[in-house]
């Protein structure tokens, strides 16, 4: 079975590079399904350990074994690109896959974001992450089991609270603040100046110490390695490996549903292309297909999410059809999925997919809302913001040391779940080994500081 | 680094098939829930009938843990978007909840929803909390205090013959080989042969009499308590004997002896004569035990109204039985209020321990408390020992 999708994938590559799909060269390699679903846990071929890792794991487990999860594909980006399938599809699905896996190479390649965090993450995550697995399992090694298990449960509970406007390799703070006001080389001053030189130039050289933060920092995880005033290096560097992670992850998150549209639409135009398919396994990759871009479950009128394979499908489908290729391939570079869903969902393409607001109230009763394009914009895009992740930053080091993080409420609309945030406090508290006050507002909307310990 | 690129490709090829990195993670959270389990014992335990029916292990039921974010609080009603044949102003319930549990995805709302079944080996639960309370071990009164025996612990390369592990030894040769469909052929490397350690056996027999107070004003908390706290006696002194009996007596202004899954059903009606219940105890060990063979202890559990009129006759029936017992304890249940052992029963047993016999008594008022009440009849038990040896 292996052998005979091998020979169609150079083909099928020659046929994407004729269609305009420009890609790294991407190394196939099929594992048991039993690597497919840990590669879905982690997000990685090799990740750090952890034990909420076991959790997902076990979640996987249980939704396999319920037949509702099938893993055909999983590609990470670089060059040369690693793309793992399952050792269990058969011949169309590998055929599919293939193609698919050229879309995801070539949206990877060209998109701005994806480039950009690549300039930055480098084009060797996989590699990367590889080494950060090493290195935590050498800290387990010296500081014991405990103690670096502290460090990640405060790490990735902040894996999403990252600035990607900033550099990955960023500096820290300038140590003072700029003068506020220059003084102004009047009359007088010329005058005091010759008077007594001495008096004057001091005058002018005393330097203000700026506040830490300068600003209201929105990337925790740079700022507690940065500025946690007992933190050791090791615990550092854990913290940093983290954000490294998250900044390989935050263009497949922001861009899911181009990605996995684009992908999508090649490996649909791909196979009615490739005329070197049998007959037999282009009807059952077109089956597969549908499938996948299956917006509602075949046995249900309606779904209560959307499905990203089939909207993005669907929109890209569109985009091609009313602009051409080429704008598609400008739209593909420049935008993530804010500026993919705002500009180019159309109320015309919403209707006709079905798409619906709907208000679910907590016993399950479900009330569809009127049609409104932009609020259904947001809609889609509302579990996108911010990288998932209220808004949470920190504002103040007091002197003696605790921390002031501050939850953004009129950004996201409502306050934190105390519980758990309490529980993150206690986490974020282990590094940082001062107080953490966390301001926010509870259910009457006055606001609320949480205090760990 | 330049040779990291070609060499995670190559060796993936390697592990991925005998290392999973998920179970591993999987088996670091379970015993993170063990961990946490083992601080709530005494509450779990005492739900089930496990004090002598030959259970050794303990099934708990708990929920995944989970490793906390910041979160949104949830709204009353939540926002979103949807697909499918639907109208402004359509009603409906969510389908997705029709369908059963285990349905939504990891980090979704939904976590605490798969429960797992932890199971608990009473022995490791009995040694670590010895160990981590610093109780001390009994000494037996009577009798030869402790015998050695060879047990099976451990494997090693080289052994007699017929401790020869097969199974082991076949692992030994798959793991070398890394092909199980291959014809095995051994070599002397892939051997595993069980060794033998010596361990420590404690040699004596022991009887434990657990005496309750079942009249009305007992409540049904008040006799989980005290069952609790008879379970962890046990687990204590199973420690020390080899083998041990146990006694159940009930009383209320009469006693009987009950087999253990009737005597926590008990529940009389009426007064506290607890003399009826020392006399019964009395009796039984007139018939069946003789004090020169076998160490004898007796807890008894009571709200301590004791009537006023049986206190000469429960002293004498008390003082008997101390006389014979290497330690008797009295344990006050008043979940309602606590009245800190200043009751009839209560003065009887101070009485009793200031005179210089082996027993104690303890107020125990709350589930949390068990732990403190089993560490003080055991620090109790082993001063009165050594007090006249």
């Amino acid at each position: 079975m292996t052998e005979d999708w091998k020979d169609y994938t150079q083909r099928i590559e020659e046929l994407a590079g004729r269609s305009g799909l420009k890609f790294h060269p991407v190394e196939f390699e099929a594992v048991p399904d039993s690597f497919m679903m840990e590669i879905a846990v982690y997000g990685l071929p090799v990740r750090m350990p952890h034990w909420s890792f076991g959790v997902r794991y076990i979640y996987q487990l249980i939704q396999r074994h319920m037949g509702n999860s099938r893993l055909f594909e999983v590609v990470f980006p670089g060059n040369p690109g690693h793309a793992y399938l399952a050792a269990s599809n058969g011949l169309a699905e590998n055929i599919l896959v293939t193609a698919h896996v050229l879309g995801h190479a070539d949206f990877s390649r060209n998109n701005l974001m994806f480039r950009r965090c690549q300039g930055q993450v480098s084009e060797h995550i996989v590699e990367h992450a590889a080494n950060h697995a090493r290195q935590i399992q050498q800290a387990i090694e010296q500081y014991g089991m405990q103690r670096v298990e502290a460090v990640l449960d405060a790490a990735l509970a902040l894996e999403q609270h990252i600035d990607v406007d900033q550099s990955l390799r960023r500096e820290r703070y300038p140590e003072y603040a700029p003068d506020a006001k220059a003084l102004v080389d009047d009359d007088f001053r010329k005058r005091f100046a010759s008077l007594d030189p001495a008096a004057a130039s001091t005058g002018i050289e005393i330097k203000k110490r700026a506040p830490v933060p300068p600003h209201p920092e929105r990337d925790l995880l740079w700022f507690v390695a940065n500025y946690a005033p007992e933190m050791e290096s090791w615990e550092r560097d854990i913290f940093l490996a983290v954000r490294e992670e998250s900044f390989y992850f935050y263009p497949v998150f922001a861009t899911q549903i181009m990605n996995e549209g684009w992908a999508s639409y090649w490996h649909a135009r791909l196979l009615r292309e490739a005329d070197f398919v049998p007959q037999q396994a282009y009807l059952d990759a077109i089956k597969c297909h549908s499938d996948v871009v299956r917006p509602v479950a075949a046995d249900q009128q309606v779904a209560l999410h959307i499905n990203p394979y089939h909207l993005g499908f669907s929109m890209w489908e569109k985009i091609v059809e009313k602009q051409g290729m080429e704008a598609a391939r400008n739209i593909m570079e420049q935008d993530d999925d804010f500026g993919f869903i705002r500009n180019h969902l159309t109320r015309e393409l919403a209707d006709e997919l079905g798409l619906f607001r709907f208000s679910a109230r907590n016993d399950g009763h479900v009330k569809v809302l009127e049609h409104d394009l932009t609020a259904l914009h947001e809609a889609v895009l509302n579990p996108k913001y911010n990288f998932g992740a209220p808004s949470v930053i920190a504002t103040h080091v007091r002197n003696d040391g605790t921390l002031e993080l501050t939850h953004d409420n009129s950004i996201d609309g409502r306050g934190l779940d105390l519980e758990r945030s309490r529980r993150v406090l206690d986490y974020v508290q282990r590094v940082w080994r001062r107080p953490i006050v966390l301001s926010t507002v509870n259910q009457a909307g006055s606001t609320l500081e949480l205090t760990a310990p | 680094m330049p040779e990291s690129t070609d060499k995670a490709g190559s060796d993936a090829a390697k592990w991925y098939d005998l290392f999973s990195r998920g179970a591993r993670d999987w088996l670091r959270h379970d015993e993170k829930v063990r961990e946490s389990v083992r601080k709530h014992l005494p509450q779990i335990v005492s739900g089930a009938d496990v004090i002598n029916e030959g259970a050794r292990t303990v099934r708990v039921p708990v929920r995944m843990l989970e490793h906390y974010h910041f979160r949104l609080r949830r709204p009353e009603e939540q926002q979103g978007a949807g697909q499918g044949k639907a109208k402004p102003g359509d009603v409906f319930s969510d389908p997705s909840k029709q369908r059963g549990p285990g349905e939504k995805g990891s980090g979704g709302q939904d976590e605490g929803e798969v429960q797992l079944l932890l199971e608990f080996k009473i022995d490791d639960i009995v040694d670590w909390l010895w160990e981590e309370m610093q109780l001390p071990n009994l000494k037996a009164r009577v009798g030869p205090s402790e015998e050695t025996d060879w047990i099976r612990e451990g494997w090693d390369r080289r052994g007699a013959r017929s401790r020869l592990d097969r199974r082991r030894s076949f692992k030994e040769m798959v793991k070398r080989r890394g092909n199980p469909a291959a014809t095995p052929t051994f070599i002397d490397e892939d051997l595993r042969y069980r060794q033998l350690a010596r361990r420590r056996q404690p040699a004596v027999h022991a009887v434990v009499f657990f005496m309750l107070d079942v009249s009305g004003s007992m409540s049904d908390r008040d006799r989980k308590l005290a069952k609790t706290f008879f379970f962890w006696v046990v687990q204590g002194l199973r420690r020390e004997y080899r083998s041990l009996e146990t006694v159940f007596v009930a009383h209320t202004t009469e006693a009987w002896e009950f087999t253990e899954p009737e005597f926590f059903q008990v529940s009389g009606t009426g007064g506290t004569v607890s003399s009826t219940g020392f006399n019964k105890v009395r009796e039984i060990i007139d018939a069946r035990y003789n004090p020169g063979r076998c160490n004898i202890y007796l807890f008894y559990a009571s709200d301590g109204d004791n009537s006023v009129s049986d206190s000469a006759e429960a002293r004498e029936s008390l003082s008997s039985i101390t006389g014979d017992a290497c330690f008797t304890g009295y344990v006050e249940v008043s979940s309602g209020l606590s009245r800190q052992l200043a009751t009839e029963t209560g003065r009887l047993f101070a009485e009793l321990s200031s005179a210089g016999c082996a027993a104690g008594s303890y107020a125990l008022n709350d589930f949390d408390d068990v732990w403190g009440a089993v560490r003080h009849f055991f620090s109790a038990e082993a001063k009165a020992l050594e007090a006249p040896g």
